[in-house]
């Protein structure tokens, strides 16, 4: 009772104490709540394997850090002491309508910033309007490279590295561990993701391993197409033994379930960059062997890691959703906790409740511990997260009734992406100079 | 020529997948004249129900031949529901408008039996794949394949035959036949023609229904799914001929073999053939391939 | 021929409305903008599938020339730079217009559902070449970012909200004016008899045919405006079937009485579609859905026969 007193009543002198700086510096007014924006994917195919745990992440931490109850070093309530109020959106529906949505947002709702987004398209195509707007959006999960390298943003960030490390790192663990690979092949969504995914897988293996053998007939059906009969027929007459996918969002359960039928597992050695989801989803039924990613320190292949962060964020979700915690829910709860990051130490040197530049300045180059290892925004000038990306070979464990990964390998950022300032394609192109492995 | 065989036998497959889906809405076409967008929900809901209870049945480790059962019981289920539900109360009202507007109308249900799955189902996926795991794999042309999607062909060829015997050999078809050939004169004759109509769309929506309920085994079932479905089983009505049965199927066969070469040979073009040859046919037989010659009525 | 137009009662009162909310619209919120702009954008292309209507003819495939709008504006951006409102809006028209003219051939010998399955196969073919096109964007499409207009890079949304007021008063007075000269009053005998329209002399084929062309190219303009009012082109949202669906949707609700009911159920359309979404964002389609049925069942003329009683009764005082 007597310390909850006291915490009302530092809190009363510090938002007084904001007032007066405030009124003096003219930064934004000190407020009791924000309102965020967080769009994920809550109906269609990607909602149930994707949207719903990415909601579930971000709910987690911002009731956590609402309450003030998140572990050290974050253990401060609030968002440089306002609550945060989420409003969560549809992603489904086509990119023209996730911009009209985003414009609903920001000038309908009045939100004070937007977080999330999934899919590739979307982040592209609210990307420019962020930037007319001038609305404070961090991207969360989406994974082309194309956001920040075909212009330079000011407003828009993303917590999550892009897709040119996942797919280099996926070329490292199969040329490390499969060294008999001649050939491979692929099968991808035809959109931004999924082509960029494979473009720089194929590029990653001519240049570290000139000797293997793309296929001519990778395969690119559209998303959430569902069926993959056909498909699944012309990459198994494929003579290349390694299949390279990124799919995600429901087809990968769909694409798994009607591959393991055929056999196709004992064929061929898939690698699959996001499709941490069916692993869990289809539980026992998951083929072992599999090489599997999270696109991060996420999810499968960092369950039983003991770090501070992670075995909260592990332990909270798993006691209020009754499920493990996939890659979106790291990635969301990641945005979450960097925007309080930035608005904490904007706060802290603003000495008052921060506006928006100064939040944006604080988050600019930020590094930070999150649920997930280290991230760092030190690409796009201090816009594009890296860390580091890691694969993993899939097993049932009987004994624990629950799905495990073995012989996890993280690769580096140093070793994946392209030096700041370079554009990732080029970099890749050019055989990956300077790349620290 | 391991990669005709491959392909024809993705094709059939394939084929014999969009005959079952798409043979309910030549059905209903047929008879009543109703373009139904809605058809796209009743395979939704088909799937949604044979993949609910097969994910009960195998919770209460229920023998997984049960699963077969679910299947024809659900879209059993489901067709009879909706069918009659949607048949009494909102197209019986509705007969003595023009088409295009039974065709809005039927969309105006499409939607909002989309979000009633939303509501009742949830976003999270739903998994049946027991019965498929069931019948296993067998090696045909040099790959292998998933005995249930053969099994498909055979479900093509009852579909067909049911129909064909239904229609030809049983007092009912006649009647069917009678309705189909001039409403009001069957009226005047004392055929309940009423009865008709809510059987022919009961019997559509539970083809439809089976449809997705057979398909779902093998994907994952989640929002959403149904829209793409409609315009595909468009595609093969329409090229088969609106209305009649042997069109769907050789609709089917065409679109299905197309598209397997498509994605084999010209991934690129896997759509454009299928629309491409829907138009085509519209553009040099609108009646479709085997549509019934009619007299033009002034 | 101005002096026509400005006789014509709805021409007139359409000329002031519109210019009412052009002098209101650097008022209105943003949002509140934004929605009218998108809703006076698809009321174009609604307005094109009312000239078909009134001739008794349904396309279901009108997000064809909407879609090839869309993307002419956007592709003209991308491989040209070319950013002018006036340039991208007559690609818009001129590319839908092309192409309606040459799909006209066909159609124009086709009616009722085959006539709106002909428009929906046409359609899908373009929709299956974006959807698995990389050059085209596939299911991303692309972003359009910029207009100026005569060279004038302007600040905000409401310079494009004016010319899209203009494009639709012009749009609005054309057709106008067509329904009411001997050719236009020939929509609605084509769709009680073709026969006697023939023995009169003149060619059903052909009047069908200059018709489907208009609604092409308004359904082009309504292309055009709305990818540079939104900002984005995909394939998804503007050109699947269910595109085409909504604008019949549209069409219906908002009522054939008028050239000026597309205009005003487009809009509402607009601020229906976002309010349910704000408020059931998992049961928007439901109340879409509903709406649409109850429209059919209780409103047969759509909103404008509830507008058009005082309208009519002011026409009698005016008379």
């Amino acid at each position: 009772m007597r310390s909850r007193v006291f915490k009302m009543l530092g809190r009363t002198m510090l938002a007084g104490g904001a007032l007066a700086v405030a009124a003096a510096a003219g930064p934004a007014i000190a407020k009791d709540t924000i309102n965020v924006g967080i769009a994920t994917f809550l109906s269609g195919p990607a909602a149930g394997p994707f949207g719903v745990p990415g909601r579930n992440g971000a709910e987690l931490v911002i009731d956590a850090i609402n309450a003030g109850t998140l572990p050290a070093p974050y253990a401060k309530a609030g968002f440089a002491g306002a609550k945060m109020n989420a409003i969560f959106v549809d992603e489904a529906g086509g990119n023209a309508k996730q911009v009209g949505e985003y414009r609903n947002l920001v000038e309908k709702r009045g939100v004070d910033a937007v977080l999330g987004y999934i899919s590739s398209g979307t982040c592209m195509a609210v990307t420019p309007v962020a930037e007319e707007l001038k609305k404070l959006t961090i991207l969360s999960v989406c994974g082309t490279p194309r956001v920040f390298e075909e212009a330079q943003r000011t407003y828009v960030f993303r917590t999550q590295a892009h897709a040119v490390g996942d797919s280099i790192a996926a070329a490292h663990y199969v040329l490390d561990k499969f060294k008999d690979m001649k050939s491979y092949t692929g099968i991808n969504q035809n959109y931004a993701w999924g082509q960029d995914s494979y473009k720089f897988f194929d590029v990653a293996m001519k240049k570290m391993a000139p000797e293997t053998k793309a296929s001519d007939n990778p395969q690119f059906p559209k998303i959430f197409a569902g069926q993959y009969g056909t498909e699944i027929s012309t990459l198994s007459l494929d003579s290349a033994k390694l299949v390279h996918t990124s799919f995600w969002g429901g087809d990968i359960e769909a694409f798994v379930l009607q591959a393991l039928v055929r056999g196709f597992f004992n064929d061929k050695q898939v690698i699959s960059s996001v499709g941490g989801s069916a692993v869990d989803s289809l539980g026992k039924k998951f083929p072992d062997g599999v090489v599997m990613g999270t696109r991060g320190e996420y999810g499968l292949l960092v369950r039983d890691n003991k770090e501070p962060l992670n075995a909260w964020f592990v332990e909270e979700y798993k006691k209020r959703y009754d499920a493990y915690p996939l890659g979106p829910s790291y990635q969301y709860a990641n945005s979450v906790l960097a925007l309080k990051i930035a608005m904490d130490a904007a706060a802290e040197k603003a000495g008052g409740f921060p506006n928006q530049e100064q939040t944006m300045a604080a988050l600019k180059g930020l590094s930070w511990q999150s649920f997930g290892g280290k991230i760092s925004l030190s690409l796009a000038d201090g816009h594009q997260a890296v860390h580091p990306v890691g694969y993993g070979i899939t097993k049932w464990d009987k004994e624990k009734g629950a799905a495990t990964a073995v012989d996890v390998k993280f690769y580096q950022p140093e070793c994946i992406y392209a030096p700041a300032g370079q554009n990732s394609v080029e970099w890749l192109e050019a055989g990956m100079p300077g790349a620290k492995c | 020529m391991q990669l005709i065989t491959t392909m024809l036998l993705d094709g059939l497959s394939y084929a014999s997948y969009l005959f079952i889906v798409s043979v309910g809405l030549t059905i209903i076409f047929g008879v009543m004249k109703i373009l139904n967008v809605a058809h796209g929900a009743f395979y939704a809901w088909g799937a949604y129900g044979a993949a609910y209870t097969i994910g009960l049945a195998s919770d209460n480790d229920w023998p997984d031949w049960i699963g077969f059962l679910l299947i024809f019981g659900s879209a059993i289920l489901v067709g009879l529901v909706l069918g009659a539900i949607i048949e009494r109360v909102i197209l019986r009202k509705m007969y003595h408008e023009e088409e295009v507007l039974i065709v809005l109308a039927t969309f105006g249900i499409f939607l909002i039996l989309e979000d009633i799955i939303l509501l009742v189902f949830g976003v999270n996926p739903y998994f049946a794949y027991q019965p498929m795991a069931l019948l296993g794999s067998i090696k045909m042309g040099g790959i292998i394949r998933d005995v249930y999607s053969l099994t498909l062909f055979g479900l093509a060829i009852l579909v067909a035959l049911g129909c064909w015997y239904g229609l030809n050999k049983t007092k009912w078809g006649k009647l069917l036949s009678v309705v189909i050939y001039d409403r009001e004169i069957s009226l005047a004759m004392g055929i309940n023609v009423q009865m008709v109509y809510l059987v022919t769309f009961v019997l559509g929506a539970t083809l439809g229904a089976l449809g997705g309920a057979y398909i779902a085994p093998t994907i994952s079932v989640a929002p959403g799914f149904g829209i793409d479905v409609i315009v595909l089983s468009f595609a093969v009505v329409v090229i088969g001929g609106m209305g009649s049965i042997p069109g769907a199927l050789i609709g089917a066969l065409m679109v299905g073999i197309l598209r397997a070469i498509a994605v084999h040979k010209f991934p690129e073009f896997e759509l454009f053939v299928i629309f491409g040859v829907m138009a085509v046919v519209l553009m040099i037989r609108p009646e479709g391939l085997f549509a019934p010659e009619k007299a033009r009525r002034i | 021929m101005l002096a026509t137009a400005w006789n014509d009662k709805t021409i007139r009162w359409a000329v002031i409305g519109v210019g009412f909310l052009a002098a209101i619209g650097w008022l209105l919120p943003t949002w509140v903008l934004n929605n009218v702009m998108f809703g006076l954008a698809r009321g174009l292309a609604v307005l094109g599938l009312l000239v078909l209507w009134r001739t008794g003819l349904v396309s279901f495939g009108h997000a064809l020339y909407f879609g090839l709008g869309a993307y002419a504006v956007a592709l003209l951006e991308k491989y040209t730079g070319l950013t002018d409102v006036f340039v991208k809006f007559g690609a818009a028209i001129l590319v839908a217009g092309a192409c309606g003219f040459l799909l006209g051939f066909v159609l124009r010998n086709y009616r009722a559902i085959f006539f709106a399955m002909l428009s929906l196969a046409f359609s899908m073919v373009l929709y299956g070449v974006l959807v698995k096109m990389e050059v085209l964007g596939s299911t991303d499409g692309f972003s359009v970012t910029q207009y100026t207009i005569f060279g004038w890079d302007p600040e905000g949304k409401y310079p494009l909200f004016c010319f899209i007021i203009l494009a639709c008063v012009v749009a609005l007075t054309i057709v106008q004016l067509y329904l009411k000269s001997a050719l236009g009053f020939l929509t609605t005998a084509i769709r009680d008899n073709e026969r006697r329209v023939e023995y009169l002399g003149y060619s059903v084929a052909r009047a069908i045919h200059i018709k489907y062309l208009i609604s092409a190219c308004l359904a082009g303009a309504a292309g055009g405006a709305m990818a540079m009012a939104l900002g984005q082109v995909d394939p998804d949202s503007m050109v699947n079937w269910t595109v085409s669906g909504e604008l019949v949707f549209i069409t219906i609700m908002a009522g054939a009485g008028s050239v000026v009911a597309p205009f005003i159920g487009a809009i509402v359309f607009e601020f229906l579609r976002t309010y349910a979404f704000e408020w059931a964002p998992q049961a928007w389609q439901l109340i879409v859905g509903g709406t649409l049925l109850a429209i059919i069942f209780f409103l047969p003329g759509g909103i404008w026969s509830v507008l058009e009683k005082p309208w009519a009764k002011r026409e009698t005082d005016d008379g």
